[in-house]
């Protein structure tokens, strides 16, 4: 039975393995077989050990593991029968590789039959050390490679050729050994050689820049090699489709690439070459167009005449109205390549980019839409932002994101108007909202905030997308904000720009409450949206107040039990500041807002926030959920202040012991305290307020305050609430700092005030001493 | 560089593997799942050339057999294209008869 499978021929083999009908069958087959295969090993047969190790290297072909012939591979090289060495050979490249041991074991078989003349054993080992070689056995074998570079056999050269390139590409130090025989064998007419050594003078220029410059004094012969491969006829043995060994082509035309890079001379005098090739070629055919394609990039990468480049974008224009897609995303490619360097001449092939981007093809149509962003410019922004956004209607999913902040950087950097910003930034947010990044409704709130003309505008048009679509939070976020800054202008009902628009506090309201109560809506949205509730109770002319306060309250008080339903939900909630880096409202989202609202309804009404400070400051203390028993205090009326610190209000227990406030720096009249926080829910962060307070007769202007913290802490300064601490005891200046301190070590903090008092600029730097130890235990 | 070279029938079984560069074999198996599902997936509308991972994939297709090249980015990927077909033409002239059967 052993018998008669181990003669089993590999053709038997292989139709017993094609006769099975399933995946599971073929395994069944292979694994028999291979265990008798591996018997047959065990026993050590001479006579039939290339015929198993031959089928083993087809099953191994399929996929199957098949390293139990590793050891069979060197017995069979070491055979000096020629079938077993063939095999032999063959397994070496298949199965052994630098990582088993086996592999050097090889070594010298291959340099004994290296050196003996028989040429297809030659060959043999030529071509697996090419595969296969190691670094050691590359050094170990170098000379005799380069011996045979020489020889008088064609055949044995051109291995020798394939050997080297591998050589250098596994120990570059060898290029000494190798670099003088190129010249000679650039003199080749086998075009086999011949391409074999092209590789291996471009790898050699790649790794080194000696051979590089030694090369460069051949770029004549090159260049006549290459003349004299487009302009001969038809030569039956190396045409393709027509063209005269287009890989030798291209090849040539890839070392010319390296050697002209940065080299005026080289490059010079490939220009003449270069455009007849560029001329001459025939595209009618794929390698026709891949030696253009190589032409081109040549043509772009080196000190090319001007003339070159108008010529190569030309050719790239003209393959991008080619019908074949692997032409137009070639072409495409090249441009965004281009578009850098020659921006006005790919300008002119823009109409065709746009075309591209309506392609059903998932890879043109990226290629296309970058290339688009890349060629938008103050000129023609209008019209490519029409045609991007009617690609982001229909494009997939994937390509929207990039689209979407694609669309929205544009816009920002080339914008003509802040009208249209607005309006741009919208239909973004309307079409492909939930995509857009994080701080896309940073910026649009930012703007909106900084074009004071445009507040009724913008309020209108966001509270009529809002009403339609409540589902893109995005979208929803900033209109909320909106609405709640500019509601009073909603509310006017007149506007230049758009339809006349009766809105009442009512529907401004129920939106704002449907937006609460959506399930799409995020947790940021709620806090956006209770925020804009607030700042509306402010707002809002007078007679509804009660009701309002009353709908203010009840929201509040049904928005603090569904909070007791999910406190999980509390705790992210809790610690979401978003950043604002250039100024906008800070929304913070927590239970305390019921008492804020319910001491807002008893206290006196608070006037409306200055525009210039949108600082609603409200830092989080954290109680039980049961914050409705407390006790609120009424608000300190400081004059135009719209800024509300609660931190001074007695806390449920158990209650974070409050930490002191220190005052850091006092300076005629000027006066620096920090106040601390430590939100229990999170142990490594600290919030510091720092307050300015001017109790001279002379306002202090331009005030910036800049902090410093050892390397482990992480901090953040936000936007301060002014620059100015007028005189007399006016509106203090407050900013914000959120120091993280994940290793708990001691805080220290060092501050740094620039600020004009009296008609004289000061500048003052100190640490802080005296930090209580609360502040970061 | 070419990475890798592939033969993969329309079932998704590979017919015939090289890799240039070391890879394991479970990566392997892997590797070649994804590479069969991305270009099963185009249709004859769509361009030769998917970008995959780092690496460009360049295939074309006979009757049921898909030939796929992985390379890198410096090569020349219409090059490649046309190499593919010289290596079909050249299985086909030497053994005169060239079919996936199965």
């Amino acid at each position: 039975m052993v018998a008669s499978s181990s003669s089993l021929k590999l053709q038997d083999l292989i139709q017993e393995i094609r006769e099975a009908k399933t995946q599971a069958q073929e395994r069944e087959v292979i694994q028999k077989e291979c265990a008798h295969i591996r018997a047959s090993f065990r026993d050590g047969d001479p006579l039939h050990r290339h015929r198993q190790l031959a089928k083993l290297l087809y099953v191994h072909l399929l996929g199957y593991p098949a390293h139990f012939g590793q050891m069979e591979c060197l017995k069979l090289i070491a055979s000096p029968r020629f079938t077993d060495k063939r095999v032999g050979y063959l397994g070496a490249m298949l199965l052994l590789d630098e990582r088993q041991d086996a592999h050097l074991l090889i070594t010298n078989s291959i340099k004994t039959d290296l050196s003996q003349g028989i040429q297809a054993v030659q060959g043999l080992a030529l071509c697996t050390l090419s595969a296969t070689g190691s670094a050691e056995m590359c050094r170990d074998l170098a000379t005799e490679v380069e011996k045979l570079l020489l020889q008088p056999s064609a055949y044995v050269r051109k291995k020798a050729v394939l050997t080297a390139v591998h050589m250098i590409r596994k120990v570059p130090e060898l290029s000494d050994i190798f670099l003088p025989p190129c010249a000679q064998l650039l003199h080749e007419h086998h075009h086999g050689i011949l391409l074999g050594t092209i590789t291996l003078i471009t790898e050699l220029c790649e790794r080194s820049p000696a051979a590089l410059k030694h090369f460069r004094k051949m770029v004549p012969q090159l260049v006549h090699i290459l003349r004299t491969l487009v302009t001969t006829g038809y030569s039956k043995e190396h045409s393709i489709s027509g063209v005269s060994d287009p890989f030798l082509q291209v090849q040539i035309l890839r070392l010319l690439r390296i050697l002209g890079r940065n080299h005026e001379e080289s490059s010079e005098t490939m220009n003449d070459l270069l455009a007849q090739v560029a001329t001459n070629t025939d595209t009618s055919r794929n390698a026709g167009n891949a030696v253009l394609f190589e032409t081109v990039l040549t043509i772009m990468d080196i000190r090319s005449a001007a003339g070159l480049r108008v010529l190569a974008v030309n050719i790239l224009g003209r393959f991008l109205l080619n019908t074949d897609r692997n032409i137009r995303y070639v072409a495409l490619t090249s441009l965004l390549r281009l578009v850098q360097s020659d921006h006005s001449a790919v300008q002119r092939h823009r109409p065709t980019v746009v075309e591209c981007l309506r392609e059903p093809d998932g890879s043109l149509s990226r290629r296309a839409l970058e290339l688009s962003l890349a060629l938008v410019n103050s000129s023609n922004v209008q019209a490519m932002i029409q045609e991007l956004q009617g690609f982001l209607e229909s494009c997939p999913p994937d390509l929207q994101a990039d689209c979407a902040s694609g669309i929205l950087l544009a816009a920002e950097r080339f914008a003509p108007t802040k009208r249209w910003h607005i309006d741009t930034t919208l239909r973004v947010l309307t079409t492909a909202g939930t995509h857009v990044r994080d701080d896309a409704v940073a910026s649009l709130t930012q703007l909106i905030g900084g074009a004071q003309e445009l507040h009724a505008y913008s309020v209108r048009r966001l509270y009529s997308a809002l009403a339609e679509d409540l589902s893109q939070q995005p979208l929803v976020q900033a209109a909320t904000w909106c609405i709640g800054e500019y509601g009073d202008l909603l509310l006017e009902g007149s506007c230049e720009e758009t339809e006349p628009l009766q809105v009442e506090e009512e529907e401004v309201l129920a939106l704002l409450e449907r937006v609460l109560q959506s399930h799409m809506s995020l947790p940021a949205t709620r806090g956006y949206a209770l925020t804009a509730l607030v700042k509306l109770s402010t707002r809002l002319r007078g007679d509804n107040k009660s009701c309002l306060d009353v709908e203010l309250q009840q929201r509040a008080v049904e928005y603090n039990t569904l909070f007791q339903k999910y406190d999980h939900v509390r705790a992210a909630i809790l610690e979401k500041i978003p950043l604002v880096e250039r100024g906008g409202s800070q929304v913070d989202e927590e239970a305390k807002e019921s008492k804020e609202t319910a001491q807002l309804s008893e206290a006196a009404p608070v006037p409306t926030e200055p525009q210039a400070s949108k600082l609603l400051d409200l830092l989080d203390l954290l109680d039980g959920p049961s914050g409705d028993a407390q006790h609120p205090r009424p608000l300190d009326p400081t004059p135009g202040s719209a800024l509300i610190h609660l931190l001074n209000l007695p806390c449920a227990p158990p209650p974070p012991a409050p930490i002191p406030n220190l005052k850091v720096f006092e300076r005629e009249g000027l006066q620096l305290d920090l106040s601390f926080v430590r939100p229990p829910g999170t142990p490594t962060l600290l919030l510091i307020t720092v307050t300015a307070t001017n109790t001279s007769g002379g306002d202090v202007t331009h005030f910036i305050c800049q902090a410093a913290v050892p390397k482990s802490f992480q901090l953040q300064l936000q936007a301060p609430s002014g620059d100015t601490v007028p005189a007399q005891g006016g509106l203090p200046m407050t900013q914000l700092l959120r120091i993280l301190n994940p290793k708990k070590a001691p805080l220290r903090l060092k501050l740094r005030l620039t600020y004009n008092h009296f008609g004289q600029s000061v500048q003052e730097i100190f640490e802080v001493n005296n930090l209580p130890v609360e502040a970061w235990q | 560089m070419i990475k890798f070279f592939l033969m993969v029938n329309k079932q998704g079984q590979t017919r015939l593997s090289k890799y240039y560069e070391h890879v394991e074999i479970n990566k392997r198996t892997l590797l070649e799942t994804e590479v069969i599902k991305s270009c099963l997936s185009r249709s004859n509308e769509q361009c030769s050339f998917i970008e995959y991972k780092d690496f460009k994939l360049i295939y074309r297709q006979y009757a049921a057999l898909f030939i796929v090249v992985g390379v890198n980015d410096t090569e020349n990927e219409m090059a490649i294209y046309e190499f593919i077909h010289n290596f079909v033409e050249v299985l086909d002239d030497y053994f005169s008869r060239v079919v996936n059967n199965v």
